[in-house]
């Protein structure tokens, strides 16, 4: 059991990475099995990013060594630096692990009958595996150039998930032929910052980049080549173009994941200024031009939303005004990473209320794009001036759109309003006015949401949607575990706060432990 | 000077390409533009490894005093490009899919999403 655990964050990575190549010779034998397999591989990663998760929180960072004699050993007999491959998995790392675990798991039991009429499902599923793959290593991983990796494997698979009804409509090849040149742009220049790293340093890991790294005018260079381009995979406002398209396209449990995608790409984000910089850099300069990307994010997102009549393109923009929720807080705990006073004071809620708003729009904006789909599973359609009355056939559906609905807007019972209001008040301290907008932002989201229920699911009953029932079983259990997940996070907010998100806003701001955990106690 | 020759090559590629990007129409030459970008980041990596008259990093059949190059960036690269051509086959491909249902390359014309 014990030696289980030591391998756990590579069994995360390899137990899908295996099965995502089974997957077509077990379609080969029997084609239903294809979505089982599928489903039960992202079953057990889950079940170990748990487990993981528990040990984690409770005893600290973990690493895992790639083809040393204990999984521990980072520096081998008396080096003073680490050489080999390792995975590093801190408490934000696991927190990230939890939401792709969790995410992917769903997106695999909704697939299993929402992506039945189509072809070609053995591709499918090994992609969505690859996917899954891409993201946990990008999370996990303790190497730049491993992060590099995986950041093209995690594009490559969206890429042609997004594109996988290609064969058939030109929209779906459109939006992934925009998805792969901004992912293939964005995965050259940080290869370009490893480069630049790598000339400087000799070093490729991330914790010994961290403590030696002095902020020179390359080191400057790096950090301007890899925020525009993290940000960038993260949908935030100057370079969001992609994301509306590609969300959209993409088929409704993919566009789950492809959120999360774009988390793990947020996650890098903090990961290189708190982690690899800290307060090395500019703390102001930095943490204010996220905040810039954030307002933009949270406003041209709202805005460019409210007057779309497609359902998930609606739903897409709002996903980017989302994401500025967490630039803001996460950006108020970088500014004011250099004055421990502030930090104290409200740098520390604001980021606690940016990370857990990660959590919480994965959850809900998942819930909604599942939604979405249920949707045009059963009217074919995602034209909102097409739909009306589906409240009267689709019961189930139509209660879950108003949780998820409740969440984004952030009403109270609901796991929105905890993490919203974690930013509110801690950014008023900040500056007034960034919190204001926040709240302008969150009632432009409520009426948008309000408009797509009532041209859904409000009216009478259409003749054209006669035939239209409640979805299929496995679709219904996904939602309703999302369901499920936003109103527990919503009621015993202080509990997830307190033992994930706590940890893991620490794990960030203390650059020390995660260097220490490398190089062992400096 | 001549030393910095190599850098140069890899800012000329890299600018190139964003060139294309920016401000050519046709797809195939958006895919050529990011192979550009590619190539130079490519260059840049191998760059960083070289050392004037040094030997290939075989350890046992090196020539006693002889000093090696770095092999580090050259594994880098050689990773780079196997995933290099895996996007360039699939940024093509894509391509192909959407010239099948537009009938053209234009990016004037391949514009369906928008809003």
């Amino acid at each position: 059991m014990n030696n289980l655990l030591n391998h756990a964050p590579i069994l995360i990575v390899a137990i899908p990475l295996l099965a995502a190549f089974l997957i077509p010779i077990v379609g080969k034998v029997n084609k239903k099995a294809e979505g089982i397999t599928t489903t039960f591989a992202l079953g057990i990663s889950l079940a170990l990013t748990i487990i993981l998760a528990i040990k984690i929180l409770s005893v600290g960072p973990q690493v895992y060594v790639f083809g040393a004699k204990s999984p521990s050993l980072t520096l081998p007999s008396g080096l003073k630096f680490p050489i080999r491959i390792m995975f590093e998995v801190d408490a934000m790392g696991i927190f990230m692990g939890l939401i792709t675990a969790i995410v992917s798991f769903l997106g695999a039991i909704y697939s299993l009958t929402f992506m039945g009429k189509y072809d070609g499902l053995d591709k499918y599923y090994s992609l969505l595996l690859l996917l899954t793959v891409g993201m946990f290593g990008m999370e996990f991983t303790g190497d730049i150039f491993n992060f590099f990796v995986f950041l093209e494997i995690a594009s490559i698979a969206s890429v042609a998930l997004i594109s996988f009804r290609g064969t058939d409509l030109g929209e779906p090849a459109e939006a992934g032929f925009k998805y792969m040149v901004v992912s293939s742009i964005s995965a050259l220049m940080v290869l370009f910052a490893v480069g630049i790293f790598y000339g400087q340093y000799d070093l490729l890991n991330f914790a010994a980049i961290a403590s030696v790294i002095k902020y020179s005018q390359l080191d400057k260079i790096a950090l301007g080549l890899l925020v525009p381009v993290l940000a960038m995979k993260a949908g935030a406002v100057p370079m969001h173009m992609w994301t509306p398209d590609a969300y959209s396209e993409a088929p409704a449990p993919i566009t789950m994941i492809l959120v999360a995608a774009s988390q793990a790409s947020l996650y890098a984000l903090f990961r290189v200024t708190f982690s690899l910089y800290n307060i090395s850099l500019s703390t102001l300069t930095v943490g204010w031009v996220i905040i810039i990307f954030g307002l933009l994010s949270m406003f041209i997102g709202v805005t460019m939303a409210i007057i779309q009549k497609d359902i998930k393109r609606l739903m897409a923009y709002h996903a980017i005004s989302q994401t500025g929720y967490m630039l803001l807080g996460v950006g108020v705990g970088l500014a004011v990473l250099a004055n421990p006073a502030a930090l104290q004071k409200y740098g520390i809620t604001a980021m606690e209320g940016g990370i857990f708003h990660i959590m919480n729009h994965a959850m809900y904006k998942g819930l909604l794009f599942l939604t979405a789909g249920a949707l045009f599973y059963r009217t074919g359609t995602r034209d909102l001036n097409k739909m009306g009355g589906l409240a009267h056939s689709m019961k189930y559906t139509t209660i879950f759109f108003i949780i998820g609905a409740a969440a984004i807007a952030g009403l109270p019972p609901f796991n929105g309003f905890a993490s919203k209001l974690l930013i509110y008040e801690s950014v008023y301290r900040f500056n007034p006015l960034l919190s204001i907008i926040a709240m302008v932002v969150s009632i432009l989201t409520l009426a948008s949401f309000v408009k797509v229920f009532h041209s859904a699911f409000l009216g009478p009953k259409l003749p054209q949607f006669k035939e239209a029932k409640e979805v299929p079983r496995s679709m219904i259990f996904a939602m309703a575990a999302l369901s499920c997940i936003i109103i527990f996070f919503g009621l015993f907010p202080n509990l997830i706060v307190k033992n994930l998100v706590h940890p893991a806003v620490m794990s960030l701001i203390e650059q020390f432990k995660y260097t220490g955990t490398v190089l062992g106690g400096m | 000077m001549i030393d910095n020759f190599p850098f140069i090559a890899v800012i000329i590629f890299v600018g190139l390409g964003i060139y294309t990007l920016m401000f050519k129409k046709n797809l195939i030459k958006i895919a050529i533009g990011v192979c550009l970008i590619e190539n130079g980041v490519n260059l840049f990596l191998i760059t960083l490894g070289y050392k004037k008259g040094a030997v290939a990093p075989i350890y046992t059949q090196v020539p006693s005093g002889q000093s090696m190059v770095l092999p580090t960036p050259q594994a880098l690269t050689l990773t780079s490009i196997v995933i290099g051509i895996a996007t360039t086959a699939l940024i093509l491909s894509i391509a192909m899919m959407i010239y099948k249902h537009y009938s053209t390359l234009d990016t004037e014309q391949v514009r369906r999403l928008r809003g």
